[in-house]
């Protein structure tokens, strides 16, 4: 059964505390990621803070500060807008071990509507210092992270998505290392996809489709938004001299925008960026949605051969 | 006299005040920065906490098991940096490069300052971290307290009532706030920008337990500290205070919430002031 990456990953951290004992979860009265139920499991180590996302983070960094690793989740929206000057002052800026869980992020949300879709939250969250910043593509990328976020100290967010997509990455061989791009496909190519998120499933099969008409594309995954692996984001430019980015999220100030800041100042390439058009997400299916913002299949398919073109 | 402190111990806080007092005036006429109004009426409940009640060591700032300060009102910071040089947390020098680059006295209170427990300076989050701590201490079992010093302009804030409500659900009966009721903010008085009251009702109708005090006597700030101490649920000490206590000339005027470069500080009354002191 296919699990979205919210789901995985709240599993994956109940599974952790059978082991360890070093962390505490927060509660907003969300259903979000299955660590609503975490108290049920562990009613010692779990506390609940009602519908108020300000108290929720302002706590969280007070329970930090004496030591003591935190875990939140809620919706994104509330989580990096609603709480956004506790997230970055009291957690932030003095540097304390939060663990903050954003679900419901990008179009993939789709009918829960604008009003519960983050399509900003990246570049909300990219833009506040000490804040480091992972997003899974599918479950297995997912539940790898889970540990490695655990095992991670100081200000994390985790971009975290509502409904489930096919596995593109394979259990045995896949690993995630904070601040490591995956490098899935490395050949001969004219144009390199750089994807974070759950799109990237999408982005195979628009390599798959370029391949069928003789043009090769590379695959680059970022599950750490920030900091930036600049390094593969320069090699990917060096070697096939032209870039799309893909993300769910705005394109103003996001993924798309860091590795455009990237190239400008050390590399300038072609770069195309599919991502959400400056517009809020609608009540509807994330296919229709994706459709709108021009961020489908056929759309990168398109912004590959367009970065292509400008090369010459 | 109270079982928990003598007469000797009134005596040395309020010596003690009136020491915190001249130094931050000094710290205000060299650096013409900051906010004297709320860092003169807070120095009497600083001055409780510091020289009596907290378990605090600048030997060993970080000690896990120390009691916890949030100076949630973190204009009021001047005050406290005068408190922790004088008891050693950090060189008296220090005062001097007040709100300067890569001094330890910020602007508002930052982490990297020994003696410092929580970033503060946005107002309404100082409650809401501090049970944070306080929750903390109940899940590891520990007998250490929190306090929290809030100013009553800030209790407009949504977030403070995010907190109380928070830590009343939470039992948080390790968990003191102080309120530093001068009655003004910056633009004029407390109940004509929004009011606050009726305070008492509000704190009791979010389930704590509520104690008056003269924020000016030492005596009755103690008193209310034990008193506090001995509740089963978070305490509130409501303390009545004067903004820009001890200046008479800034007494109860807003004006003197904050300083800027350019404030006209007058020298001759900042000398009156001095000389009045030692008049007594």
């Amino acid at each position: 059964m296919l699990l979205p990456t919210r789901i995985v990953f709240g599993d994956s951290i109940i599974e952790h505390a059978g082991h360890r004992d070093d962390f505490v979860v927060f509660n907003a009265d969300t259903k979000t990621c299955h660590l609503e139920n975490f108290g049920a499991i562990y009613p010692e180590r779990a506390y609940s803070f009602g519908i108020a996302e300000q108290n929720l983070i302002g706590a969280a960094a007070g329970m930090a500060s004496c030591g003591t690793k935190v875990i939140v989740a809620t919706y994104s929206v509330f989580l990096c807008m609603r709480a956004c000057e506790q997230v970055r002052t009291y957690v932030c800026q003095p540097g304390f071990d939060v663990m903050m869980l954003g679900t419901h992020a990008g179009l993939l949300t789709g009918t829960e509507g604008a009003s519960h879709i983050a399509v900003e939250d990246i570049s909300i969250m990219r833009a506040i210092p000490n804040l480091t910043i992972i997003e899974p593509s599918d479950a297995v990328s997912a539940r790898a992270m889970a540990g490695k976020a655990l095992d991670f100290q100081g200000p994390l967010y985790v971009r975290l998505h509502f409904a489930p997509v096919p596995d593109v990455h394979d259990p045995k061989t896949y690993r995630f290392e904070i601040g490591k791009a995956n490098m899935l496909t490395d050949g001969e190519a004219e144009v390199t996809f750089l994807v974070t998120g759950i799109l990237l499933g999408k982005v195979l099969e628009a390599a798959e489709l370029l391949k069928k008409e003789g043009i090769r594309a590379n695959v680059t995954e970022f599950p750490t938004i920030k900091p930036l692996d600049e390094e593969a984001v320069l090699c990917a430019a060096r070697k096939t001299g032209a870039v799309v980015t893909v993300e769910d999220n705005t394109i103003l100030g996001g993924f798309g925008a860091s590795v455009a800041e990237v190239l400008a100042e050390n590399h300038p390439i072609p770069l195309e960026r599919i991502g959400i058009r400056d517009r809020f997400g609608e009540s509807g299916s994330p296919d229709r949605l994706y459709e709108q913002n021009h961020m489908t299949v056929g759309d990168m398919v398109s912004a590959a051969k367009r970065a292509i073109g400008r090369k010459r | 006299m109270s079982y928990y402190y003598t007469e000797e111990d009134v005596t040395r806080l309020e010596q003690k005040s009136e020491e915190i007092r001249k130094t931050i005036m000094e710290l205000f006429e060299r650096t013409r920065m900051g906010h004297p109004g709320g860092s003169l009426s807070e120095v009497e409940i600083l001055v409780a906490l510091y020289y009596h009640i907290l378990r605090v060591n600048a030997e060993n700032p970080k000690d896990v098991l120390r009691d916890r300060f949030v100076l949630s009102k973190g204009h009021g910071s001047p005050t406290l940096y005068a408190i922790l040089a004088d008891r050693g947390f950090f060189a008296k020098e220090e005062l001097a490069s007040f709100r300067q680059f890569g001094s330890l006295c910020t602007s508002y209170p930052d982490m990297r300052t020994p003696g410092i427990d929580m970033v503060s300076g946005s107002l309404g989050n100082g409650l809401s971290a501090a049970a944070g701590m306080a929750l903390c201490a109940k899940r590891n079992k520990e007998d250490w307290k929190t306090y929290v010093l809030l100013g009553d302009g800030e209790l407009q804030e949504g977030l403070v009532w995010e907190a109380a409500m928070a830590a009343a659900y939470h039992r948080l009966d390790n968990l003191v706030a102080i309120i530093d009721n001068n009655g003004l903010q910056i633009n004029g008085r407390v109940n004509e920008i929004m009011t606050i009251e009726p305070l008492p009702d509000k704190w009791k109708a979010f389930g704590w337990e509520v104690v008056e005090a003269d924020g000016h006597s030492v005596k009755s700030l103690l008193d209310a500290c034990h008193i506090a101490m001995k509740k089963c649920a978070p305490t509130v000490i409501i303390a009545h205070t004067v903004k820009g206590k001890g200046v008479h000339f800034m007494e109860d005027i807003a004006y003197w919430h904050s300083l800027t470069p350019n404030t006209d500080l007058p020298a001759e009354r900042m000398r009156e002031y001095f000389d009045r002191r030692q008049e007594r």
